[in-house]
């Protein structure tokens, strides 16, 4: 470095490595700024879609839900459960509130006030995603054929690989019988 | 090997073109006169075979473009369509999916010749990783392939092989379910995923082959391993590769076609699942689930473990185990021949591993050896498929992290020939080859 003021002061190309370095590492800087801004749209094209973001909200009709049934209804894609629980599974739910769980929830912050007898969660395992069978189990919520992972009525996984509860959609009452999801 | 070339131009057109783009030099020294040991068996017959795979799936593989639709809505038809309308449809569909399975039946023959011959061991450390890649490579084709159908185990396929990259949300929040997305190219298995991966299953063959030309190439630097796992000491070891080799390749590569035309022709769906028939439906997962049955060990290395992230994790390390045992035998030995303890742990190595892929198939929760029945609802209880599972991934695992580290250094092994051509010894031997060949000369 005690040489770089004297080559400066003579900057010819042999002389000079410093210089040269500089020029090798802003040339591989702009280089490699250029590059990776030219891969991100290469990239980025696999992410959804504008008209797939734009998929919003969905209003559903749950009069015909007769209680002890669910009904399926697709959401962005995925199934969405919109269960109609009999007093029994309600109880068995918030029975379990403080049972040992994988993932601690109360069966009151997975409903809305009032509307305890329906459960609406997202009907994807949170496992590997498939689908849980409705009614199955151990424990009467969902029973999930692909690795095993069981629910309870409240929706929250108690056995199996699933380190989640079933997922809550955003979802509220826009009449008694009437709900918009999304 | 020595590189130098064998090659004679014997035209002036030859002469020509070998001073401008020596490629018939090339061909010659690679598939006519590469020098090869005498005493390949046929196991070494499944390089070629796995070539004329490839072939095959790509061949058939482009005429089924020709007809397939990559869209959700139109991709069952068109299957169906080409199963029932397009000329020989059936037959070019039944070829390309029982392809795959005989594609991947001759590649863990190959993998397991490598693993029972040390063909991994020095100088070949390269060529057996690049064989690793290609087993990848072939893994993710064969999925995206299977996905291209749209029926309801395609479907669930899907959906569980990219939700394994969701496992990574447990170590930093939010990336999982960014990648997950971003395959999708949505919020679930959708239209945008079928379409990039016919995108991918066109491309990825192509690329097989691009790494298959370096994994020859890669041989050709130290040639074949052999039987008896001693490098070639003289010309009196190797036999030209045309004809002796070209002909053993061939004869095993008919006799390969004869199962391969079985089941195209007399069991075609033997292989897959009757859910598949079913177009995918997003709102139900079929009752049983389960994948091709290449994939097998591996998904019941991922059920056996009850953590999401520690199961997918461990299911990868089980492919990673590949890549890294050259590093991880410590014999300097290479064939098991003269390995008699490795042999047994090797057999129930493979033992082990068809077992996974037997408890891949069942039930996690079906019983394997019943202890009695279960005093509330009668169900019988017992050694579980899990169980099992568990038992044999731990020796799959400890076949690569503790026989192949230690056993080099403890085992008792048999005297190693010095040469190809030597393979009985005169008396005791020596435990290793030395450098110079005993007889050069001397014909086996
Ligand atoms: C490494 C080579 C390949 C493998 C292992 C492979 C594997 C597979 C598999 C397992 C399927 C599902 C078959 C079924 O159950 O119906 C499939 C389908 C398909 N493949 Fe390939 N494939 C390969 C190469 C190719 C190539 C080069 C093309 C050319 C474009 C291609 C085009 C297709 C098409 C259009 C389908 C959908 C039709 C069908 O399902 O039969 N494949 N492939
Ligand atoms: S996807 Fe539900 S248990 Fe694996």
């Amino acid at each position: 470095m005690a040489e770089s003021a004297k080559a400066n002061a003579h900057p010819t190309a042999d002389e000079d490595p410093n210089r040269r370095d500089f020029i090798h590492i802003a040339a591989l800087s702009v280089a490699g700024v250029g590059a990776a801004a030219t891969a991100w749209p290469f990239i980025d094209q696999m992410n959804p879609s504008g008209d797939t973001l734009a998929l919003a909200s969905i209003e559903q009709d749950i009069s015909k839900i007769a209680v002890g049934q669910q009904m399926v209804i697709k959401w962005r894609g995925k199934p969405v459960f919109i269960r109609h629980r009999t007093p029994a599974e309600i109880a068995a739910a918030v029975k379990d509130d403080h049972a040992d769980m994988r993932d601690p929830a109360s069966d009151a912050s997975r409903t809305k006030p009032g509307q305890q007898q329906w459960l609406i969660v997202i009907g994807v395992c949170t496992h590997l995603g498939c689908v849980p069978n409705f009614g199955t189990g151990d424990y009467g919520g969902w029973f999930c054929p692909c690795h095993g992972s069981v629910y309870d009525t409240s929706g929250r996984i108690r056995k199996g690989p699933a380190p989640l509860n079933l997922q809550l959609p955003d979802y509220q009452f826009t009449g008694p019988t009437q709900v918009k999801i999304g | 090997m020595s590189g130098h070339s064998t090659y004679e131009p014997k035209t002036a057109f030859e002469r020509w073109l070998d001073t401008r783009l020596p490629i018939l030099r090339l061909a010659n020294d690679t598939a006519l006169d590469f020098p090869t040991p005498k005493n390949l068996n046929y196991w070494w017959t499944f390089g070629g075979i796995l070539a004329i795979c490839l072939v095959v799936q790509i061949v058939t593989g482009i005429v089924l473009a020709m007809h397939y639709v990559a869209n959700s809505a139109l991709a069952f038809n068109s299957v169906e369509h080409i199963m029932r309308d397009v000329n020989h449809g059936w037959m070019i569909r039944y070829i390309h999916a029982n392809g795959a399975s005989m594609f991947f039946l001759a590649v863990y023959v190959h993998i397991a010749r490598g693993l029972y011959y040390g063909s991994y061991k020095a100088p070949r450390e390269v060529l057996w990783l690049l064989g690793c890649v290609i087993y990848l490579l072939m893994m993710a084709t064969a999925f995206m392939g299977y996905v291209l159908p749209w029926g309801q185990m395609s479907y669930y396929g899907a959906v569980v092989i990219t939700n394994l990259f969701s496992a990574f949300d447990k170590i930093i929040p939010g990336v999982g379910t960014a990648i997950t997305t971003w395959l999708w190219g949505g919020f679930a298995v959708d239209n945008a995923t079928l379409n990039r991966f016919f995108s991918l299953h066109y491309l990825l063959p192509f690329m097989i082959a691009g790494v298959v030309g370096l994994h020859i190439w890669a041989l050709h630097v130290p040639g074949n391993n052999n039987p008896v796992g001693v490098e070639v000491k003289s010309k009196a070891d190797t036999v030209p590769f045309h004809p002796y080799y070209t002909v053993k390749d061939a004869f095993a590569i008919l006799v390969f076609f004869i199962p391969f035309a079985w089941f195209v022709f007399f069991a075609p769906e033997a292989l897959g699942h009757a859910d598949n028939q079913v177009p995918a439906n997003p709102l139900a997962t079929p009752i049983h689930i389960v994948p091709e049955w290449y994939f097998l060990p591996f998904y019941a290395i991922l059920r056996a473990v009850p953590d999401k992230l520690f199961g997918v994790l461990l299911m990868f390390s089980a492919i990673a185990m590949l890549f890294a045992l050259p590093w991880l035998d410590t014999s300097k030995i290479k064939s098991m021949r003269y390995r008699p303890t490795a042999r047994w742990f090797f057999g129930f190595f493979i033992l082990a591993t068809l077992g996974l892929g037997w408890c891949g198939g069942k039930l996690p929760d079906d019983v394997v050896i019943p202890f009695g029945r279960d005093a509330v609802s009668g169900e019988a209880v017992g050694f579980t498929v899990v169980m099992m599972s568990r038992v044999l991934a731990a020796y799959y695992f400890a076949y690569f992290l503790l026989v192949m580290p230690l056993l080099g250094l403890f085992e008792k092994t048999l005297p190693v020939p010095d040469s190809i051509s030597t393979p009985v010894l005169t008396k005791g031997g020596a435990a290793m080859p030395s450098g110079a060949a005993a007889a050069p000369e001397k014909k086996g």
